[in-house]
């Protein structure tokens, strides 16, 4: 556990937000109340965090992400696990993932 | 990757430039003119044909033919919709349009009398917020002068019932008024009501410089141009609190630099928006109808729109002698609102100066002090020199 955050567990894009990639950017859209500011607001993700949220598909656990990504960026595990954790709680602070079973 | 990272998520307004790191896609923003129709019936108007005209009905898009389109707009990029008419709400598939919109991921801009707003719509609008305010047009602040321009019995209550809808339901909204005859008396009152409403804080705006209609219906026009404030009206109104509108208005002149030679299209950046009539035809922008200017979208695509037909129309340049020696060399182009569109409804083409707008342009800039009464701002030799010298 990480500051509340699974490593064990999957998780997903919400319902409550569309994403879309337009011109290569991750563009992530609020579809309900209570997600962005309401007006004028879309939400990006910088090159780390496009890395790790196209890997967010509901079955592979934080973990393996973890692994998949420190092998792929030749870098220490911890150091990754670290930008995963980051990512994951801003995104479940916004409301723009959900926890898989 | 970095422990050190501060923020993974980036929040970005959709139009800001930042928002691309490589290159903006095709299409950003598309208008939609969802009907012709309305269920008022307002003096100065441009676009409202009565509710119940069967045959303007009958020639609408379908909903299905409006979310293909979506889609396709989505696909190319669009981040933004604007969902307008006539009354857009007079559509019963509004709502299925517009959530649509929404599930695609693209942010919709609606311009509404407010009339039609249903508790349900309204709900719908809270729980999935269109992430624009919702622009709602004011036609008076009480009933007999807000009636008096919509000539329709019962709209001012049911313009304050549907304002108060989207209010309980905490959807996000600005009005805008319109300055005429009938409520030139309510300006102030009218802004002081505005500045105690929810959302954006600062003056409202208010049109006074109305548009002819596109569809050149000579009697409306007519009537239209009736309406519209004088020049000197204008310059009054806009200069009501003080002096900052003639430093604005030397400034629009000195940003926008000299004559426009023979372009004819200021408005719009290269590529970028496009909008839609109720019947499926792309337009540059909803009040250009200059048959030239008009693609079929039942017989191409709106990428090949966007790629082919719109930087045609683009690059059409102007030919008239008048405009040439008039618009082309004048320095006041940052203050007139020539263009195409306007051409088009007052004379049918789209290079005839229309004398309105120039007149207004003129008297701004003789109040600014950048001419003196009675002079043609295209025979100021050097216009940055007067602009300079003026400042």
């Amino acid at each position: 556990m990480n500051d509340g955050i699974d490593l064990n567990k999957a998780y997903e894009p919400s319902e409550d937000v569309v994403v879309r990639e337009i011109e290569g950017e991750i563009v992530i859209v609020p579809l309900v109340s209570g997600i962005g500011d309401i007006e004028d607001e879309l939400y990006t993700l910088n090159e780390t965090g496009r890395d790790i949220w196209t890997r967010l598909d509901g079955t592979k656990p934080l973990a393996a992400v973890v692994r998949e990504l420190a092998e792929e960026y030749d870098a220490p595990a911890g150091l990754v696990e670290g930008d995963v954790v980051g990512l994951l709680e801003e995104l479940i602070v916004r409301k723009m993932v959900v926890e898989k079973g | 990757m970095t422990r050190s990272a501060p923020a993974h998520v980036r929040k970005v307004r959709s139009g800001e430039a930042r928002l691309w790191t490589s290159r903006r896609p095709l299409l950003t923003r598309l208008d939609i003119e969802l009907t012709e129709r309305c269920n008022n019936d307002c003096l100065h108007c441009s676009i409202n044909l009565p509710a119940g005209d069967r045959e303007a009905r009958g020639r609408e898009w379908p909903a299905g033919s409006w979310k293909k389109l979506l889609d396709e707009a989505a696909s190319l990029g669009c981040l933004v919709v604007r969902l307008t008419g006539g009354e857009p709400l007079l559509r019963e598939d509004f709502e299925d349009i517009y959530l649509h919109a929404r599930r695609l991921g693209l942010r919709v801009m609606i311009f509404t009398n407010a009339t039609l707003v249903t508790p349900s719509l309204a709900r719908l609008l809270g729980q999935v917020p269109p992430l624009e305010a919702v622009e709602v047009s004011v036609y008076g602040m009480r009933r007999e002068t807000y009636e008096a321009v919509t000539r329709t019995p019962g709209s001012f209550a049911a313009f304050r019932r549907g304002l108060g809808l989207l209010e309980e339901n905490g959807v996000p909204f600005i009005v805008k008024g319109a300055v005429l005859p009938a409520t030139r008396g309510e300006v102030e009152e009218f802004e002081a009501w505005a500045s105690r409403l929810p959302g954006r804080p600062g003056v409202p705006s208010s049109a006074m410089l109305f548009d002819l209609r596109s569809r050149r219906d000579g009697r409306k026009n007519e009537l239209i141009a009736g309406l519209r404030a004088t020049p000197e009206e204008f310059v009054r109104f806009s200069t009501r609190r003080g002096g900052r509108a003639f430093e604005e208005w030397r400034e629009f002149c000195a940003r926008s630099g000299g004559g426009r030679g023979d372009r004819l299209f200021m408005c719009l950046p290269s590529g970028g928006s496009a909008a839609v009539d109720p019947y499926g035809r792309l337009q540059y922008c909803l009040s250009l109808r200059h048959p030239a200017t008009v693609y079929d979208l039942a017989q191409g695509s709106l990428r090949g729109a966007m790629t082919e037909f719109l930087p045609e129309v683009r690059a059409l340049r102007a030919v008239a002698k008048t405009y040439l020696e008039r618009c082309g060399l004048c320095f006041l182009k940052g203050l007139c609102e020539q263009c195409p569109a306007k051409s088009w409804a007052e004379h049918g083409t789209l290079d005839t100066p229309v004398e309105y707008f120039c007149g207004i342009a003129h008297a701004q800039a003789v109040a600014a002090g950048l001419l003196e009464p009675g002079e043609k701002a295209w025979t100021v030799a050097d216009g940055t020199a007067r602009m300079k010298r003026r400042s």
